[in-house]
Order: C-alpha cells, then structure tokens, then sequence
C-alpha cells in the first residue's frame, strides 16, 4: 500500500444515511478475483451510480458502510476512484477496512459537510478538506501517511508473540481445541 | 471494576502501542469461501498459516442447499476453500461433511466456541460467538490475512456499552424480537464503537440458542461484538461437545469460566435499560433493521428519511402492516436457523398449511438430522414449505437461493437491505414464529393468536 498526505479532486454526493456494503457492492459480484477491477461493481443497482463518475472523494450520510464485513466494498470504492468517504459516521468494520485499503474514511459534522462542494483538498498532515476539519484516530492517519503494512509491522514483532502465546497456552492450557475429529 | 469484555481482552493483550492499539492474540479463526482475498493476499507474499491449529473452515455462504447442477463459479468458491485449506493444513468442514453448515452455528455446536477466547472471521456476524462470554468480532479481508498470517490482530480496546433487560417475554416474544427493538430505538448505529454486553434476568433466563440470536444482532446495532457472562446454561450446552475441553481439562475451565463476568461495580461507557414486558413481535418495514415497528402498528408516515426506504418496500404509509400480503417466506440463517428457532416455527405450522411458498434451510447438517428426527422437517414439508440443506442460502443469496425483484418475502435473517435477498427484493425481519405464521397467513400477521392452545 502506499501512503498518501494529500489529494485533490472532485467532491461528489450521495446523501443517503444507512448506505450498507450490500448496496456498495451487490453479493452476486463477490466471487470475481480483485485483479478484474471491482469498480464496474461499485453501487451497481442504485439508480444514482452514474450521477458518481469522475468523483475522487465522496460526500455522503450517517453510517455509511455499515452490514457486512465484507472488504470488496472498499474494493468497488477504490476501484471507481474514490479515495476520501466524508460522512457524520461510518460503520466500524468498514472503517477499518477502508484505512487497510488507503481509502480515508473523514468523519465529519454535517454543518461541514454540508458546505462542501466542487474541487476539494484533502489533507492528512492537517486532518481538514476544503479547510474544514475531520475526525481520524492519529493511528489510523498514521498508517494511511506511512501507508504500512500491519502484517510486516507484526511480523517484526514475533519474538514477542511467541513469548506471549507460550505463556498463554501455558496458563490456559483448555483454549486450545482438542482432536475433536479422533474421539 | 473490571467489565468483562475487559477481563477477556486483559488476557489476549500481547502489548499496547503509544497511540492506544493493542497486539491481540487470537484463539479461534473461522474461515470460509469468502475468505479468497484473503488467501490470496498470502499468497502473493508466500507467507505460511502461522496456527493451522486455531483455525477451522467450513463451506457456508456458497453452499448449495438443494440438489442439481452447480453454476462453475459457486463450485470455484467451493473447491477454492477445500484447496486453500488442504494446502494450508487446516481442518474443514466441506460440503459433505456432518459438521458442515453455516459458520457461526457449526462454531458452538462444536464446542470450537468457548467462554474466555477471541473469535474472529471474516463475516460480520461473528458476534454471535459473544453468547459464550468470548470477544468475538467480525474482520475484513485483510485483517484475515494477518490473523492468517500472525494468529494476531491490531485492535484499539472499545468502550463497553451494557444492555440490560429484565423481566418476563410475553409468548410469542422471542430475542429477535428484543434485538430488533434496540436497535429500532438506539438506530443502526446506536452502538457504533462500542462493544456490548447484554446483562439482565431476562438474558439469564434465555437458552444458548436465544442468546446467540441477541449476539448475532449486534453489529445491526452497530456494535462489533455483543457478549452474555457465562454461566451453568452455558456450561450445560458445551459439556460433550467434540473440540470442548474434556476431562480434568473440563473442570479448570469451568472454574476459569465461573470468573468471567462484569464485576458489580464495574463501570460502563453507556447503560440502557429494557423491559422485556413491553415488548411484542416485531417486523421491520423498511430497508434498514432500524425500522422495526410491532406488528400491531402501521406503516409510517412519508418523511424526508422514510419515502425512498416505502418506495422501495412497495408499502402504503397509515395501513396497519398486519394483513401486508407476502410472497414468500425464508427461515434459517446464523440469526434464526437453530434448532430451537425451528421448532418455534414448526410449533406455529404444526397441522396448519401455508398459503404462500417458502424455504426452511436449517443452520447446519446437524441441525438439518436432528429435526428430521424430530420431525419438524416432516412438520415444514406437510404445511408445503420446501426443506433444504444448510447455508447462507436466501439470507445473502450468493447460493442462488435470491428473492425475485419485487417479491416480498417474510425472513428470519438479520439484513433487510436494498437487495440483501437478491436485485428488488423487499425484506421484512421477523422471528421464526412470526415467519411461520406469516407462511400460514400468507401476510404479515400477529402470531400470538395462533399459539393459543400451543406452546
């Protein structure tokens, strides 16, 4: 992944509250390997699809992203182009699969969002966009800055892991499954 | 002082960053078809499975639950599960084995969910396993990847939310019931960053199987996990159980397992009461699990926030949304599939005939033999339903099993989202009871009357 501090393009909105991933992406997409492009999928039946194009950040209602887990409607979002989602609230799941993806999820007041319109800049150094500011935990913005990696990160620390987990399994012997399949 | 999701998470915390995130280590990673990005991200940098041994497999959201040719990309799904799991050495349940169904009920049927762990899939309704009193949450592809990866995640520790409901259930009153009321009252995101416990004596009074439905709601809430305090109800359903502990082993995790609950004074980000006297049978109205109404109500009034959701649902605004013709009816899914939530509906259809199609597709193979033996698969098949295998089947509808544009389907699922159940479908939420009386029915209706004499 590669990190980013700020980018420039057209706002667009979608302001429907409750946007779920289902609707981001329909199920029936899901099975198509991400090297064929997830953007042709990106809300591909609601009606205002086409109203979208050309946008790079998305202005948007409360709870956007929220259902399923799935990490595909990210996919569809990135792969439309999209590369800042400015909402009152995001659902957590999806917020979280967003910064892993490089895409900002910026919570923001609806006083704020609603002022914003055309060409906007979004700024991480400074946690504004078109000069209005945006809430972003500090390590979320850090990883989408750095754009690291948390496998390698983890990696790095695996001296420590297996200390713990020696440990763990030592003081609770019974978290581990048995043969469940030999009895 | 200790809440106990914090006690829970104390002991998974490998360490904590400056900036507040914590390493944590998981116990139990469930994986399915859906888990191919995930796969694939290892793949590509060559990395191996760190804990073969926590990790478990099982088809599901792809499965095929009645008999006939397979379209080539849902037997893909299928197979590339089998594979990446045969490569990888970890066990699965396939489609033709007896442990196979959907993920979050073959977890605790196999005694593979246990109070005390961290459980983490890829699919949103991993809360569910929080029933057990584990910290159990749902994760997208790429925290998969690193959970294949490390067995660990990087997770920031979220405030407690606790949801207390005391009280009787009237009949007809189920946990879906009180799930789908928080969240009509609290909103979708009513519990957005939080993790819940839900606490009260009318949790208490609840059987495993109500518990995981109350767990399985909460990311609806939008909550990431949602928790019940183990204790002798939990205790009773998992002793046996293939991968429980067994033994001496058996006997230090109960006395572990007794210890796990909130302290008295513990203290909680947020507290919200519910009495569970107030609450009848609920079915949503619109394309949010927010818009719960009980079934003694009307369809809203047109506003700003509900004219696209009544477009879309085909619904007139004042009508008493008792007497809503339906289509059809669904019943299964990780929210209702359970053997109790079929016999609450058999209980219903029981000598009685459907007047619309439906389809019963039960929450795993051994849920689908034991109502057979029980003969409430014979119960569905006299009314007229259709009694298939387990999956996901028509609550995601990857399978195939969808809901045709503009039919509107009575379902026991947990999503009523603009086309969850396939391109137009129009959802309503309800229990399996509600469900089962909506078949009889053929329209939304209230099922109290027709458990009179029943029970």
């Amino acid at each position: 992944m590669t990190g980013w501090t700020r980018v420039e393009g057209p706002a667009l909105r979608f302001p429907y509250d409750n946007v779920d991933t289902d609707q981001l992406i329909p199920a029936r997409f899901m099975s198509t390997p991400r090297s064929e492009g997830y953007g042709k999928y990106f809300l591909h039946d609601h009606p205002d699809r086409d109203t979208l194009n050309g946008a790079t950040i998305l202005i948007a209602g409360r709870n956007f992203g929220c259902g399923s887990s799935r990490e595909a409607a990210v996919y569809a979002l990135a792969d439309f182009g999209i590369r800042a989602v400015l909402a009152p609230s995001f659902g957590d799941i999806f917020a979280a699969n967003a910064v892993n993806n490089g895409l900002l999820p910026a919570a923001m007041d609806p006083e704020d969002i609603a002022s914003l319109e055309g060409t906007l800049t979004v700024d991480l150094e400074t946690c504004t966009v078109g000069g209005r500011p945006f809430r972003l935990d500090p390590a979320a913005r850090d990883k989408l800055v750095n754009g690291w990696d948390d496998i390698d990160l983890t990696l790095s620390r695996l001296q420590q892991i297996e200390t713990f987990t020696r440990q763990y399994h030592g003081t609770i012997p019974w978290s581990i499954p048995t043969q469940g399949d030999t009895r | 002082m200790t809440t106990l999701f914090d006690k829970v998470w104390d002991r998974h915390e490998i360490l904590r960053r400056d900036d507040g995130v914590s390493l944590i280590f998981v116990d139990r990673h469930l994986v399915h078809e859906g888990s191919h990005h995930a796969f694939r991200k290892l793949a590509e940098r060559n990395l191996p499975v760190k804990r073969a041994d926590l990790t478990f497999g099982v088809t599901d959201h792809y499965a095929p639950t009645r008999p006939g040719p397979v379209p080539d990309n849902i037997r893909g799904m299928l197979s590339g599960l089998l594979e990446n799991c045969a490569k990888h050495g970890i066990r699965c349940f396939g489609p033709d084995d007896p442990r196979q169904g959907i993920v979050h009920v073959i977890g605790p049927e196999q005694g593979l969910t246990l109070p005390g762990l961290t459980i983490n899939c890829g699919d949103s309704h991993t809360s569910t396993h929080g029933a057990f009193g584990a910290i159990a949450f749902g994760i997208g592809a790429s925290e998969v990847a690193h959970v294949l990866a490390t067995q660990t995640l990087w997770q920031k520790r979220p405030p407690v939310m606790r949801l207390t409901v005391d009280g009787d259930l009237a009949p007809g009153v189920t946990a879906k019931d009180i799930a789908l009321g928080w969240i009509a009252r609290l909103g979708t995101g009513g519990a957005q960053g939080h993790a819940v416990e839900y606490a009260g004596s009318a949790v208490r009074a609840m059987s495993m199987e109500a518990r995981m439905t109350l767990c399985n709601l909460s990311i609806e809430g939008g909550a990431r996990s949602g928790m019940v305090a183990p204790d002798e109800t939990t205790f009773a359903y998992l002793q046996g159980r293939p991968f429980a502990p067994a033994g001496a082993a058996w006997e230090q995790a109960c006395d572990d397992w007794r210890a796990l609950a909130s302290d008295d004074d513990a203290r909680f980000s947020r507290d919200i009461r519910i009495d569970a006297a107030e609450i009848a049978p609920l079915v949503t109205w619109g394309t949010s699990p927010e818009d719960a109404l009980p079934i003694t109500g009307t369809v809203p009034e047109r506003t700003d926030r509900t004219a696209e959701a009544l477009a879309y649902m085909g619904l007139t605004p004042g009508r008493p949304l008792a007497g809503t013709p339906v289509d059809q009816v669904f019943i299964g899914s990780c929210t209702n599939g359970r053997i109790e939530d079929l016999r609450a509906a058999a209980a219903v259809l029981s000598g009685r005939t459907a007047k619309v199609p439906g389809l019963v597709s039960p929450g795993s193979a051994a849920v689908k033999k034991r109502a057979e033996e029980e003969g409430l698969a014979q119960i569905f098949t006299d009314a007229g339903l259709t009694w298939a295998a387990s999956g996901c089947s028509m609550c995601v509808g990857m399978n195939g099993d969808t809901v045709e544009a503009g039919k509107r389907c009575a379902s026991t699922t947990n999503r009523n989202f603009r086309g969850r159940q396939g391109q137009g479908a129009r959802t309503h939420l309800m229990s399996p009871a509600m469900a089962a009386a909506a078949a009889v029915a053929g329209a939304l209706t209230d099922v109290r009357p027709m458990l009179e004499g029943r029970t």
